[in-house]
């Protein structure tokens, strides 16, 4: 059940082949999504969840498919698993939705999900896939979470939604960051996020 | 201070300290390292040198700045009859703080930087460091503009490589980054005029009928087919008090004077290129002309004429010091004609017909800088072409 090989695929993509930091995918609703901690937060689940099953449900069927028409049948499996998280939270959780507005229904194009069915779920068992899955998505939730944590708590002040920095700063002088917010700074938090990372695990620095 | 050199050395106790020692000698001294091999010709004019001769340049612009917070600050308190000195003096003790911090932060993060790299101590940051207090407006807290110089210095120029390798200007960074985090603090009324006193200095309620607004941002909430622009006073300026400078604006870039005394000095010297600085007042008096031809009410900074264009705003401080930067500009001669020309429209393009921003100087350099490559490119490029066809012809 959990063997070394398991193991690696669900742990290494946490920080050694993290999607975003080393192999710079899905920055696009990284950028788009950060500005408070909820939504990443969110976001990021949305993607642990459809990326999990679609990895199995491709690994299940990576017998049968033909080679020529797998990018088709992957993206039907994504988008349907999309569509279900989607409705899911246009359900339970409006106002987060509404937030997320199209960047739910654009995890179909995360390019970490095809990443992982095409070098992963076809060439591995249903259970690998599985754990490789929730790997690479919370390994994306991660730098999502760090990046909304840094924007929002520079840029409006609060954690969540609730205020952090005391009004007593406010008081004597502190203003939010209003650069913040705007998507250029999630691009140089990234880039910090990357600058520490490879900084701490020099065999991933590129000469 | 030879005295102190074997300490620095490989081997000595202060050792990690090697970079400041230099950067402390070569300052002060002229350091007596040659060349070891060969023969080799050195010019004087070296980088230290370059760039003392552009802070000269800027002196009177400082000068009239610390003269003009002064005199701004005392109209607004209703007391302009308070003496020279006393209003020098005033806009000396508000300027100064300024100054101290963007050289702290700066200076300091550069010597980190060249201790944890090991290299020597570039003087890049002199000018950088003397631009921030000229083009920063006078209220901004001084902890904003320690972290958009410490954000500038940081992001704008050594993760490029340090002195002469970044791609936008570092000043115009900082502003930049104060411009989008605090716009409350870096536009409107209550940005350029110094309201409150300064260590005890100038205390005094403010005049019925003050208005902070600086002379552009007059114009870009103007209502209506004429101008009046006003003074902090409510008295009309007109295009006279733009040229000597005695209006509100950030502190270096009001005096028209002064900033031509600038130019002449970095003309003459040979410092700064005189072609991007020609073009750049072409490109703002076609685009100002053109602007002008066309007047609305829309957009009311159509109704100012292309020589007070050129006079009011930032415009001219940007393009005689900011544009003429070597680093960060075109470095072909006929890329300056465009880069400098391009600058001039755009900042006047900005500055008229976009409401949002009510000067477009500092946007028009820093997308100029990003253009700068692509321009030399052009232009070497086309150069290559004619002269392989004149070889083909034959």
């Amino acid at each position: 059940m959990i063997s070394k090989k398991n193991k690696s695929a669900l742990f290494n993509p946490l920080s050694q082949e993290n999607p975003v930091l080393v192999q710079i995918l899905g920055i696009c609703s990284a950028l788009a999504v950060t500005a408070n901690l909820g939504p990443a937060l969110v976001m990021g689940l949305s993607v642990i969840v459809v990326l999990a099953f679609s990895n199995v449900i491709i690994s299940l069927m990576r017998k049968t498919i033909p080679t020529t028409i797998r990018i088709i049948v992957q993206l039907v499996v994504v988008a349907a698993l999309v569509i279900i998280v989607q409705q899911f939270l246009i359900a339970f959780s409006y106002d987060v939705s509404k937030q997320l507005s199209v960047f739910v229904g654009l995890i179909i194009t995360n390019c970490i999900l095809m990443g992982r069915l095409e070098a992963f779920a076809l060439n591995n068992r249903p259970w690998p896939s599985f754990l490789d899955g929730v790997g690479n998505g919370l390994g994306y939730t991660i730098v999502l979470a760090i990046v909304a944590f840094f924007r929002e708590l520079l840029g409006s002040g609060t954690l969540l939604g609730f205020q952090v920095v005391p009004q007593w700063c406010y008081e004597h002088g502190y203003e939010n960051n209003g650069l913040m917010i705007l998507p250029p700074m999630a691009l140089i938090t990234l880039a910090c996020i990357i600058w520490v990372h490879r900084s701490r695990n020099a065999e991933l620095q590129e000469k | 201070m030879d005295q102190l050199k074997p300490h620095f050395k490989p081997g000595g106790k202060l050792a990690k300290l090697e970079s400041v020692y230099d950067g402390m000698e070569s300052f002060l001294f002229t350091p007596n390292d040659t060349s070891k091999s060969g023969t080799h010709i050195h010019d004087g004019n070296d980088l230290k040198r370059t760039m003392i001769i552009v802070v000269v340049a800027l002196l009177p612009c400082l000068l009239y700045a610390m003269y003009n917070i002064g005199l701004q600050h005392y109209l607004a308190i209703g007391q302009g009859d308070a003496g020279v000195l006393t209003m020098f003096l005033f806009g000396l003790l508000a300027l100064l703080p300024v100054i101290v911090v963007s050289y702290g932060v700066g200076l300091g993060i550069e010597f980190v930087s060249a201790q944890i790299h090991h290299k020597e101590i570039q003087e890049g940051f002199l000018v950088t460091g003397m631009l921030i207090p000229l083009i920063v407006p006078i209220n901004t807290p001084l902890w904003m503009t320690a972290i958009a110089t410490a954000f500038a210095v940081i992001f704008a120029k050594e993760v490029f490589g340090g002195t002469g390798m970044n791609i936008f200007n570092v000043a115009l960074i900082t502003r930049a980054v104060l411009f989008f985090s605090y716009p409350s603090k870096m536009s409107g009324d209550a940005a350029f005029v110094k309201t409150d006193s300064v260590f005890g200095m100038g205390d005094g309620k403010l005049i019925d009928g003050f208005t902070g607004a600086t002379p552009l941002g007059q114009v870009a909430t103007n209502v209506g087919d004429t101008l009046s622009l006003t003074g902090v006073d409510s008295t009309p300026i007109g295009l006279c008090d733009a040229f000597i400078g005695n209006i509100a604006g950030s502190p270096g870039e009001t005096s028209m004077v002064c900033i031509l005394i600038g130019a002449l000095i970095l003309l003459v010297t040979g410092v700064a290129s005189w072609r991007v600085m020609l073009s750049a007042f072409a490109g703002g008096l076609a685009m100002g002309a053109l602007a002008h031809a066309f007047p609305s009410a829309t957009y009311p900074a159509s109704l100012i004429d292309p020589v007070a264009q050129l006079c009011y705003g930032g415009f001219a401080f940007a393009a005689v010091f900011m544009a003429t930067d070597p680093v960060t500009g075109a470095r072909t001669n006929a890329g300056q004609y465009i880069y400098g020309f391009l600058i001039g429209v755009i900042a006047i393009l900005i500055r008229v017909y976009n409401s949002g921003y009510p000067e477009g100087a500092m946007l028009a350099v820093l997308l100029m800088n990003a253009f700068a490559p692509l321009i030399d490119h052009c232009v070497v490029s086309f150069n290559i072409k004619r002269r392989l066809g004149r070889t083909k012809t034959k």
